[in-house]
C-alpha cells in the first residue's frame, strides 16, 4: 500500500500542478507568506554563512598558539574608563618576557606608527610602519614572497632596511622590482630587502599596506616611549594556557601590580575574537528562529485555510476518486503534496531572492565569498515542513470523507 | 452467484425518527445478468445500488460479492473492491472538469498501479469501444451530454469490473441520446458484462432481462422481461 502510493508521487505532483495553475492568483497569494518568510531567512542565512567562512578564514591566520600582550583587551565589555589610565606595555616587559618565560618559543615586540612613505615621485601618507624583530615571521606566519625578511643581524645593528607589504610595494613601485631600491620613511632612507606575501582584504581594508623596519631603528628614529604589542608564541599548542599564566606572573611582577589589584594589561588571543563573533551571530540565529516561527504561523495558516477551501470545493472530485478506488492514503497524499507544492513554489522563489539579498548585504560589507549550498537545503526544508504541517489537517479531512456524501455534494 | 444478498437492512438514524431505506432485502444476481431496479422515489433504489457498489455499508444483513463477504469490510478494503469489481455510471456523469476524456477514463487505473503508458493504451482502447476515439483530448465541457455519459461508461469499463452499476444513467439525457446509451449497454451485455441499472422509466427498464421492483425498502416483484 505504501509502495503503491510512493509510485504515485508523480501522479500527485501532476494533480497538484493542475490544481495550482487553475487557480493561479489564489496559489500566488497563498504562497506569498512562505515567500516572504523564506526570503528573509535565506537572506540572513546567506549573510551569516558568508561571514562565517570569511571571518573563520581570516581569524585562523592568527595562530591559535599565539597570544598578544597589550594595554587593552580586543573585546571590551562594560566600562571603558577603567582601562584608560593603564600604563603602556613597553620594552621592559618585552625584555622581562624574553628573560623569564620558559614556555614561550618566540617573543615578538611590535610598535606601530603612521608615516609618510615615498619612492621618487610616489608619496603616500598615513602608512603603517611596524617596528619589530626577526621572529615576526613566526608569530604572524607571513612569509616574504620576494627577497628576505629582517634578520637578527639587521635587528642587532639597527640597519636602515625595510620589508614592504605586497600592496604598498605595488603602489610604490608599480611594475619595477623593489628589491635593493631606497625608499623614504618620514624623510629618512631605507633599503628595501623584501616584499611580504599578499594577505588580502578584511572587510574592504587592505592588510598589505605597511612597511616593516627593525625595532631598534624604529625606536632610534621615532622615539622609544611608545605603547607596544608583544606577540608571544609557543610551538606546543597544549601549553597556551600555561603560557598565559606564566605571562601574567611575569607582567604583574614587572608592572608592580599589587596582589589585591586586577591585571592592568591584557593577554589577547584569537579565541576571544571567535567567541565574540559567535556571540554576535547567535543573535542573528535567534532572529532567524523568530522570523521562521512567525512566517511559519502566518504562511502556514494561509495554506491551511486555502487547502480547506480547496478540499470543500473539490468534495465531488474526492467522492469520485474514492468511488473508483482511491484509498485514504491516496487522497491524503494528493492533498498533502498539493500543499507542499504550493509552499515550495514560494520557498523556491524565496531561496532565489534570499541568495541575491544575502549577496547584496555581503557585498556592502565588502565580503567576497561563495554562496553556501546549505541555504538551498534550509529553504526547501523549511517550506516543505510548512507545507506538510499546514496541509495535514485539510488532507486528513479529505481522506476521511465518505464517498456517497461527497458524490452527492453540490 | 456473483451477488448474494440476504436480509439486508439500511437504517438512517435521524435522531427522533429512524428511516429504514432498506427493510430486509434478499436478492441474488448471477454473472452476465442485465437487471433493472425500479420503484417510486424514496423506495430505496439508490441505497441498494450504493451498497451493491460498496460505496455504502448495510446496517444489518449479509452481502457476498464474488465469494467475498463485503458486508464486514472496512473503508480501504471497500475501496479496493470498488476498484477491482465495480464500474459506476452516475446520472450526473461525475467527470473531472479539468481533465480530458482520456484522463477521466484513466482514473481507476491510477489507483491499481497501472503504469502511465499502459494506462493510456487501455483508456484509448476503451474510449474507442464506446465510440469516442475521436474525442479523447476534449474536456467534458467540450462534449455533449451523450458523449459525456459515454466517457463515464468507458471509465466504468476500463478496469474490467465484474459489475457495471448505473443509477439513472439516462436521467439527464434526452430520449434519443438516452436510447443510444441503452444501445451501448445492450452491446456490453452481449459482450459478457453484468449490468445493474436503476431507472424510473419503463421504456428504459425494458432493455434489461430482469426487473426488480422496490417499495418502501422491500422487493415487491422480481421477474424476467420478455427479451
Ligand atoms: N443520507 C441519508 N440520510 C437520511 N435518510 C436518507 C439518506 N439517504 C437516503 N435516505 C432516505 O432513504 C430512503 C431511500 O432513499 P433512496 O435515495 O435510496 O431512494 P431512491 O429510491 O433512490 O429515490 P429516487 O428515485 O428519488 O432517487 C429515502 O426515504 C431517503 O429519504
Ligand atoms: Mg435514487
Amino acid at each position: 500500500m505504501i509502495s503503491n502510493s510512493f509510485a504515485l508521487v508523480g501522479e500527485y505532483i501532476s494533480m497538484a500542478w493542475v490544481s495550482i495553475i487553475s487557480h493561479k492568483m489564489r496559489s500566488f497569494l497563498t504562497t506569498l507568506g512562505i515567500f516572504i518568510g523564506v526570503t528573509t531567512i535565506i537572506t540572513i542565512w546567506t549573510t551569516i554563512q558568508g561571514l562565517n567562512n570569511y571571518v573563520n578564514d581570516t581569524l585562523s591566520e592568527i595562530g591559535s598558539s599565539v597570544v598578544y600582550v597589550e594595554k587593552f583587551p580586543w573585546v571590551i565589555t562594560g566600562d571603558f574608563f577603567k582601562y584608560r589610565n593603564r600604563k603602556n606595555v613597553t620594552w621592559n616587559e618585552y625584555e622581562a618576557i624574553q628573560r623569564y618565560s620558559t614556555v614561550a618559543d618566540y617573543v615578538t615586540p611590535q610598535v606601530v606608527s603612521q608615516k609618510t612613505i615615498g619612492y621618487r615621485e610616489n608619496k603616500f601618507e598615513n602608512i603603517a610602519v611596524l617596528g619589530t624583530t626577526e621572529s615576526f615571521i613566526e608569530t604572524s606566519s607571513v612569509l616574504p614572497s620576494e627577497g628576505r625578511f629582517l634578520t637578527e643581524l639587521d635587528i642587532r645593528n639597527r640597519i636602515s632596511v625595510c620589508v614592504l607589504g605586497a600592496e604598498l610595494a605595488t603602489r610604490l613601485f608599480e611594475n619595477t622590482d623593489p628589491i635593493g631600491k631606497r625608499i623614504s620613511i618620514d624623510g629618512l632612507k631605507y633599503r628595501v630587502i623584501g616584499v611580504l606575501e599578499r594577505q588580502g582584504d578584511f572587510f574592504g581594508q587592505s592588510r598589505d599596506e605597511y612597511a616593516v623596519v627593525p625595532i631598534g631603528t624604529f625606536r632610534n628614529v621615532f622615539g622609544p616611549h611608545r605603547g607596544m604589542q608583544i606577540a608571544v608564541m609557543t610551538n606546543n599548542a597544549d601549553a597556551v594556557d600555561d603560557m598565559k599564566e606564566e605571562l601574567r606572573g611575569i607582567l604583574r611582577k614587572e608592572r608592580k601590580v599589587k596582589p589585591d589589584e586586577e591585571d592592568d594589561f591584557a593577554i589577547n588571543e584569537q579565541t576571544q575574537l571567535t567567541s565574540f563573533y559567535s556571540s554576535t551571530t547567535s543573535t542573528l540565529y535567534a532572529i532567524i528562529i523568530v522570523i521562521a516561527a512567525v512566517s511559519l504561523l502566518v504562511g502556514g495558516i494561509g495554506i491551511t485555510n486555502i487547502m480547506l477551501v480547496s478540499v470543500t470545493e473539490r468534495t465531488k472530485e474526492i467522492g469520485l476518486r474514492k468511488a473508483v478506488g482511491a484509498k485514504r492514503i491516496n487522497v491524503l497524499s494528493q492533498f498533502l503534496i498539493e500543499s507542499v507544492a504550493i509552499s515550495s513554489i514560494g520557498g523556491t522563489i524565496g531561496i532565489a531572492f534570499g541568495i541575491i539579498g544575502g549577496s547584496i548585504v555581503l557585498s556592502f560589507m565588502q565580503v567576497d565569498t561563495g554562496v553556501s549550498m546549505s541555504s538551498i537545503f534550509v529553504g526547501f526544508g523549511f517550506s516543505a515542513l510548512v507545507g506538510i504541517i499546514s496541509g495535514f489537517y485539510p488532507a486528513f479531512k479529505a481522506s476521511n470523507m465518505n464517498p456517497i456524501d461527497s458524490l452527492r455534494y453540490e | 452467484m456473483l451477488i448474494d444478498i440476504k436480509n439486508l437492512y439500511k437504517v438512517y438514524d435521524l435522531g427522533e425518527v429512524q428511516v429504514a431505506a432498506l427493510n430486509g432485502v434478499d436478492v441474488s444476481i448471477a454473472k452476465n445478468e442485465y437487471v433493472a431496479i425500479m420503484g417510486p422515489s424514496g423506495s430505496g433504489k439508490s441505497t441498494l445500488m450504493n451498497i451493491i457498489g460498496c460505496l455504502d455499508v448495510p446496517s444489518d444483513g449479509e452481502y457476498i460479492l464474488n465469494n467475498k463477504r463485503v458486508s464486514e469490510m472496512v473503508d480501504d478494503e471497500l475501496a479496493e473492491i470498488r476498484n477491482k469489481e465495480i464500474g459506476f455510471v452516475f446520472q450526473t456523469f461525475n467527470l473531472l472538469p479539468r481533465a480530458n476524456a482520456l484522463h477521466n477514463v484513466e482514473l481507476p487505473l491510477i489507483y491499481n498501479g497501472t503504469t502511465r503508458a499502459k494506462r493510456k493504451e487501455i483508456a484509448k482502447d476503451t474510449l474507442e469501444k464506446v465510440g469516442l476515439g475521436n474525442r479523447m483530448h476534449h474536456k467534458p465541457n467540450e462534449l455533449s451530454g451523450g458523449q459525456r455519459q459515454r466517457v463515464a461508461v468507458a471509465r466504468a469499463l476500463v478496469n474490467n469490473p465484474s459489475i457495471i452499476l448505473a443509477d439513472e444513467p439516462t436521467g439527464n439525457l434526452d430520449s434519443k441520446t438516452g436510447e443510444e446509451i441503452m444501445q451501448l449497454f445492450e452491446d456490453l451485455h452481449k459482450a459478457g458484462n453484468t449490468i445493474i441499472l436503476v431507472t424510473h422509466e419503463e421504456d428504459i427498464a425494458r432493455h434489461s432481462r430482469r426487473i426488480i421492483r422496490l417499495l418502501d425498502g422491500k422487493i415487491v416483484s422480481d421477474e424476467a422481461t420478455k427479451n
